[in-house]
């Protein structure tokens, strides 16, 4: 049997094979060979990480900790760090996840771009995606988690605006990028931090040591990491991005902000838990923001009318939940959360995909409707998926969610009921928007109408996939009240509780049954609520001109956007043209012209030198014959 | 007595030499420098170099003198023809002669100090024979030389001062 | 005996008032003349040298000293009387094409 190790570090090796093999090619490679090396690179992927997870299963649960080094990156006086990877509970869940969800999307795209001519650069993309993806999970020292972070920013960047001819697109592109690299700004802070006080950046080192370190220097720390999440996971004040990325591909919506790369900043806060629960202020804050950003894009979700803003808006309220599940102490609630998120999220998407795709490019739900005969696979799908969004036991949702409601609960019922108030909002849009695209009569043009036609297979067995997944992943958490184990929490546990975490809430079985009852009753008559108002009486959204009043704010976003442009981008603007005009012109400019006037008068000066007149030769000569004896015999007479 | 003929001999040296620098007619300065010449043979008599200070004046003032004056006379040269430096480059140069005076003066300072042992013996090198003998024997490699050098210098001039038509005609 | 020194004074006013010549004069005879004056300065200090340390390599040298001289006053008057023939003129201020 091949060791252990050898198997771990090929898993981030084939997409990157993938990714150079189809880059190095990208003109002339087909679309049939690209498709086959980039699904095959993740697919393998899948496989070698399905292996380490059951070789995981196999060992003793306190030794569940591998550390594959590959090689020594910088190996300096004061400062060493390893290209080495570690595999524990928490990383190998990802992988799965990752690669999993990722080989999903794979060969759904093989569909879904069919058509486009930068095919080969698109899978080469995504390959490049999986690849810093994975370096950001497997790393084991900050810093190959910093290069998978800054990786996974740069393929998003790529991904957004793929199809840069569009300015609009490269807009949202360098949107995303910009405040990614502001949040990283903070993050790379932190880790600066950390190396200061803990004299290197291992979690073999650090993670030991924390309780050494004092509460207030954690504290900056964990706060400083806190914004690096902030922009990668979208969350208040850095999350305006993410509704503006869905100008990517929807594949791209699906993997990258859904799935994966918006789960860095979860996946960063679960890894150093430790350091979070020994400052408690910081797990205020991930709590507070995570709860203001549910409730805030819930609302906003409520009035959109582009398919994919619903989701990305809603992308952004569910990570708020899971920031809250972290800021509780419930680490492996938050990590369940995700999970489950990742599989109906995606499954959303590439459902709207469907769509659009059927609808060849319409993507307002004003215009849709009725879809529900044309479109069955995806019907049924998308419903799969808004059933478990919406928490409806015993789909995937109902378990992850029901967890983080009763560690609000445990800890603070105000903190539940905001919480439940975002969990309602967002059952209410997800039927919103389901109702409206599927059911009552065909609002489309005709045209339009005419050349519907289901997805082709390679996009409807990945739905069908995500689908038994929504359906039954959340069994791998039943909780002790119905009878379950909790088998993730447990097997997370030796990494998510080593610290000193009160995270389990301690509710008795009544209290939760009660609890359990109390939202599910509530979400049935939301759903009710919203069947009446968009099936029965057919209430379609008004169009963009007729809003009034609150609607109108709400539907413009709260003017968030306008707000940044007003006071940060306006005056960065303003002193980049004070630059150019005072500083670059009046300065520098200058300066550097003197360097060639400089010379240019010199030259004047000593061209004089050379005036081809003899008697001034002779004359200088006889000059320097002097100097040089004089110095001679002075040296001379000096000795 | 000796010392007095140094004196006498230095001061005619100097004062032709000086002779040759400013007087305005060209040919005045050759005259003027053939006395120095002469002066300078005395000298060579004096330090007991017979030999040499004939072979001086037959070649400097024989030959190489007698060789201006005839391209002083070819080029028609006299007083009225003669350029003139203004005044301030005259009087620089005087400074830098004489700049150069001091300094020559005071690196040859310390020469008599070398000296000191001098070796003894008649000094009989000056004359045809015993010169002859040190330069058929020890010096024969540069005496040939100087010949060969001799010789491509009167080829070059040959060929330098041909007139043109001549070159022309030829080709 | 005439110290040495005497003769090396000599020689030296002998050359600087060479070297004042050919700063002085613009006629390129007379500097000719005087770098004639310079070497015959030389040569001076050669036999003085040479009689003073019974080494007759002094003597010997400065023949060779003359013949150079004489080869080379021939080839410098050649030259002169071509550039004579191209510019009918001896002034070395119109010699200045030894520039760029």
């Amino acid at each position: 049997m091949v060791d252990i190790k050898v198997l771990i570090s090929w898993i981030p090796i084939f997409p990157l094979l993938g990714f150079l093999i189809i880059g190095l090619r990208v003109h002339k490679i087909s679309h049939r060979t690209s498709s086959y090396i980039a699904c095959g690179a993740v697919l393998l992927s899948f496989l070698f990480s399905a292996i380490v997870f059951a070789q995981l299963l196999g060992m003793p649960s306190d030794q569940r900790a591998l550390t594959v080094r590959i090689i020594n990156w910088i190996g300096t006086m004061g400062f060493s760090a390893n290209i080495s990877f570690l595999i524990d509970p928490l990383s190998s869940i990802m992988l799965l996840v990752v690669t999993g969800v990722g080989f999903l999307i794979h060969v759904y795209s093989i569909g879904y771009m069919h058509d486009d001519a930068g095919y080969s650069r698109f899978f080469s993309y995504l390959n490049l995606f999986i690849f810093f993806m994975l370096l950001l999970v497997m790393g084991s020292n900050y810093l190959l988690m910093f290069v998978g972070w800054e990786g996974v920013g740069l393929c998003s960047y790529l991904l957004i605006g793929f199809w840069f001819k569009n300015h609009d697109y490269n807009k949202a592109a360098n949107k995303a990028f910009i405040m990614n690299r502001i949040g990283d700004l903070g993050l790379l802070l932190g880790v600066i931090l950390i190396f200061i006080n803990f004299g290197s950046i291992d979690y073999d080192i650090v993670f030991p040591n924390a309780s050494s370190i004092s509460g207030t220097t954690l504290t900056w720390i964990t706060i400083l990491l806190f914004i690096g999440a902030m922009g990668k996971s979208a969350q208040i004040p850095l999350y305006t991005w993410l509704p503006d990325a869905m100008a990517g591909p929807t594949p791209v919506s699906a993997l990258i902000h859904a799935a994966t790369m918006v789960t860095a900043g979860v996946y960063m806060v679960a890894r150093n838990n430790i350091l979070y629960s020994l400052s408690p202020l910081a797990l205020e804050l991930v709590l507070v923001i995570g709860l203001c950003t549910a409730l805030f894009a819930a609302t906003i979700a409520l009035l959109q009318n582009d398919i994919k803003k619903v989701l990305a808006y809603s992308t952004v309220s569910q990570l708020g939940l899971m920031f809250v599940a972290l800021g509780l102490g419930a680490y492996s609630s938050g990590i369940f959360h995700m999970v489950t998120h990742a599989f109906f999220k995606a499954l959303l998407f590439l459902g709207a995909g469907s769509v659009i795709h059927a609808l060849q490019g319409e993507q307002d739900i004003r215009r849709m409707g009725g879809l529900k005969r044309f479109l069955p696979v995806t019907y049924l799908t998308f419903f799969v998926a808004t059933l478990a969004i919406s928490g409806i036991p015993p789909f995937a949702g109902f378990f992850s969610k029901d967890e983080i409601l009763a560690n609000a609960f445990a800890h603070n019922p105000l903190v539940w009921t905001v919480a439940l108030l975002a969990s309602l909002l967002t059952v209410f849009y997800m039927f919103r928007l389901f109702y409206l695209t599927f059911f009552g009569t065909p609002r489309a043009d005709a045209s339009r109408m005419n050349h519907i036609h289901e997805s082709p297979k390679s996009m409807a067995i990945p739905l069908m996939v995500l689908a038994v997944l929504s359906f039954a992943g959340g069994f791998m958490n039943i909780p002790e009240a119905l009878g379950g184990s909790n088998r993730l929490q447990e097997y997370l546990s030796p990494v998510l509780n080593a610290g000193d975490n009160k995270a389990v809430h301690h509710l008795d079985h009544a209290t939760e049954y009660l609890l359990m009852a109390i939202v599910v009753g509530l979400t049935l008559v939301v759903i009710g609520i919203a069947y009446v108002r968009f099936v029965k009486k057919q209430l379609v959204p008004v169009e963009d001109g007729q809003l009034a009043g609150i609607s109108r704010t709400v539907y413009h976003k709260y003017y968030v956007d306008e707000i940044y442009d007003f006071l940060i981008v306006r005056p960065i603007h303003w002193f980049a043209k004070v630059g150019d005009r005072v500083v670059e012109t009046l300065a520098i400019d200058r300066i550097v012209n003197s360097f060639g006037h400089l010379v240019t008068a010199s030259s004047h000066v000593l061209r004089r030198l050379q005036n081809g007149s003899i008697g001034f030769y002779i004359f200088v000569m006889v000059l320097s014959i002097i100097v040089i004896l004089t110095l001679t015999t002075v040296a001379d007479l000096g000795r | 007595m000796t010392l007095n003929l140094f004196y006498f001999l230095s001061f005619v040296a100097v004062l032709s030499a000086l002779m040759v620098v400013f007087s305005k007619n060209p040919v005045y300065s050759v005259l003027y420098l053939i006395i120095t010449f002469f002066a300078i043979a005395c000298h060579y008599v004096l330090m007991k170099a017979e030999f040499l200070a004939v072979v001086h004046l037959i070649v400097y003032a024989g030959a190489i003198m007698v060789l201006f004056l005839y391209v002083i006379m070819l080029l028609n040269l006299n007083k009225e023809t003669e350029p003139h430096k203004s005044n301030i480059l005259k009087f620089a140069a005087t400074i830098c002669a004489g700049l150069l005076l001091i300094v020559l003066v005071g690196s040859l300072k310390g020469a008599e100090l070398l000296l000191k042992a001098r070796p003894a013996g008649d000094s009989a090198i000056g004359t045809v024979k015993n010169l002859g003998k040190v330069l058929f024997t020890d010096f024969l490699l540069p005496f040939e030389i100087a010949s060969i050098l001799l010789l491509a210098a009167m080829v070059g001039v040959v060929m330098l001062a041909k007139s043109e038509k001549k070159l022309k005609i030829n080709e | 005996m005439i110290p040495i020194e005497y003769y090396l004074w000599l020689s030296a006013v002998l050359f600087s008032i060479g070297v004042l010549g050919v700063l002085y004069r613009r006629n390129a005879i007379i500097i000719f003349m005087c770098i004639e004056l310079m070497l015959n300065a030389v040569n001076l200090v050669m036999v003085a040298f040479s009689n003073y340390m019974n080494d007759a390599a002094g003597q010997v040298f400065v023949f060779f000293i003359m013949a150079v001289a004489a080869a080379e006053v021939a080839v410098g008057l050649a030259i002169l009387v071509m550039t004579y023939r191209n510019t009918k003129s001896t002034d070395i201020n119109i010699l200045n094409r030894l520039k760029w």
